[in-house]
């Protein structure tokens, strides 16, 4: 099932360092896999969580949040609510039970080019091993009482 | 009208506790303008009529239903089918019906473990652990009871739906003033809000309503309500009471808040949230005072039970809608 499965991942840049980033990769021919969709944001900052959670409830395997490097934030400090905000999301997708390593969090700079490509690739393997995720797609399961354990015979007249 | 019956009115529960009733009891003497100005023809807490009688009526004969429940089983199912085809207007009416509320929360697990611990658990004493069976041969014929569906589901996730009413249960006096609203509209002195609209409720957030002192501070650590006094006059958030204001429908007067207990978001998302949890991790987020993963971490070891914080009664009505262990039936 894995060897045929290849994984959908949503990817959210900052304008100023990680879609530069995936630029330079894409400048220096680096390769890597065609998995990941990138949406260019402002600023990680920018980044509502219910982005991410539409992304996975819309078919998405993972999804990889990117901004600039602590400190280099283009809007002063923007990148750290990013980074609090992923934290305290992976929490809550926990008890959805979504495995934390399917949404991760990158920074990269304008200059690290080779660095977003290793962490693109290395992030659409971890999602493979993990499987799909299908959020929604078992939806006519069939229903909870017909399936449980029934003791006919003990039933008393 | 141009007859002078009065217009039909009813009201059903599917999955719910009973307090919507309570709270359109609590509206004390407004009930008798319901009298007055209503035929009650369906409303299974008040008074007794089959099922029969209603899948007897002509469609579209009961000018207003009130629903409340959320959609547990497929007679939940049936019912809100036959009373969306029988009513003119249906309203969600209630947390449960508008967005899964506490019922909803069940969607965290397999359903079929929520059998097993129903039946078999503390709560009840099965020790041949005999389940109920959907049908069953008894001499006089075969029996039948309500299959359980894997997921609860919203009113608007089954039928469609013309107004939503929230609140765990709407405020009595938000009830009264629907219920006014709607006796004009009969009357022909006012208008109908348009299909989709919130009724009952304001449009902002809880915030909004508060009286407490915001002052933009950030906080080092959450507090559990029982842990400590609350400043009676400063925005709970603030005192690191995880208070699910930000996010909230208004049109409780922040009653939770004013009286000393954090907001636990029983209106839903206000206007323009499209995901309550989401809109929380949000606020919350901001009003951490850490910028260094460890220290984050440490902070939110505090918040103890995230998913249940934000989404207590929003879990059927929002964008995952259940746990992967309720959609993966084979990993269970």
């Amino acid at each position: 099932m894995t060897n045929s499965f290849e994984p959908t991942i949503i990817g959210f840049t900052c304008n100023w360092c990680s879609y530069r980033a995936a630029d330079l990769a894409g400048t220096a021919r680096i390769k890597y896999p065609p998995n990941v969709r990138l949406i260019r944001l402002m600023c990680s900052g920018r980044l509502d969580p219910t982005f991410v959670f539409k992304a996975l409830a819309n078919g998405a395997d993972g999804v990889m949040i990117t901004g600039c490097h602590p400190g280099e934030c283009h809007y002063i400090e923007q990148n750290y609510k990013a980074l609090r905000r992923f934290q305290l999301m992976r929490r809550t997708l926990q008890g959805f039970g979504i495995e934390p390593a399917r949404i991760r969090l990158v920074w990269a700079s304008a200059a690290e080019g080779a660095r977003f490509a290793s962490e693109v690739s290395s992030f659409i393997e971890e999602v493979r091993a993990l499987g799909p995720l299908h959020w929604g797609k078992n939806d006519n399961v069939s229903s909870a009482l017909t399936e449980a354990p029934i003791k006919k015979e003990e039933v008393p007249a | 009208m141009t007859t002078t019956a009065k217009p039909k009115f009813a009201m059903y529960w599917a999955a719910s506790c009973g307090g919507c009733e309570i709270a359109v009891l609590n509206t004390n003497e407004k009930i008798l303008d319901v009298d007055a100005n209503f035929d009650v023809v369906f409303w299974p807490v008040a008074m007794d009529a089959k099922y029969k009688d209603v899948e007897a009526m002509e469609d579209g004969s009961i000018l207003l239903t009130l629903f409340n429940g959320g959609i547990r089983n497929d007679e939940n199912e049936h019912m809100a089918k036959l009373m969306r085809r029988k009513s003119k207007i249906l309203v969600a009416f209630g947390s449960c019906a508008t967005e899964g509320c506490i019922p909803g929360l069940a969607n965290l697990s397999d359903s079929r473990e929520m059998v097993h611990t129903a039946f078999t658990t503390i709560t009840t004493d099965n020790p041949h652990e005999i389940y109920p069976m959907t049908s069953y041969d008894v001499p006089e014929g075969e029996i039948h009871i309500p299959n359980i569906l894997p997921m609860l589901k919203t009113l608007a996730q089954v039928v469609d739906v013309d107004y939503y009413m929230p609140g765990c249960p709407p405020e009595s006096a938000q009830i009264a003033a629907v219920i006014d609203l709607v006796i004009q509209v009969v009357q022909g002195k006012a208008e109908l809000p348009p299909k989709g609209s919130v009724i009952g409720a304001g449009n902002s957030t809880v915030c909004d309503e508060c009286k407490r002192t915001r002052n933009v501070k950030t906080i080092k650590a959450f507090n559990r309500i029982w842990g400590i006094a609350p400043e009676p006059s400063l925005c709970l958030l603030e005192q690191g009471i995880p208070c699910n204001g930000p996010a909230t429908r208004s049109g409780c007067k922040a009653r939770c808040p004013k009286a000393g207990a954090q907001c636990i978001g029983c209106y839903g998302p206000a206007d323009g949230v499209e995901d309550y949890g989401a809109r929380l991790i949000s606020a919350f987020a901001s009003v951490l005072d850490a910028k260094e993963p460890e220290e984050i971490d440490r902070i939110l070891d505090g918040l103890v039970d995230p998913t249940g914080q934000f989404y207590r009664f929003n879990l059927a009505g929002s964008l995952l809608k259940a746990a992967v262990p309720a959609w993966k039936k084979e990993k269970a």
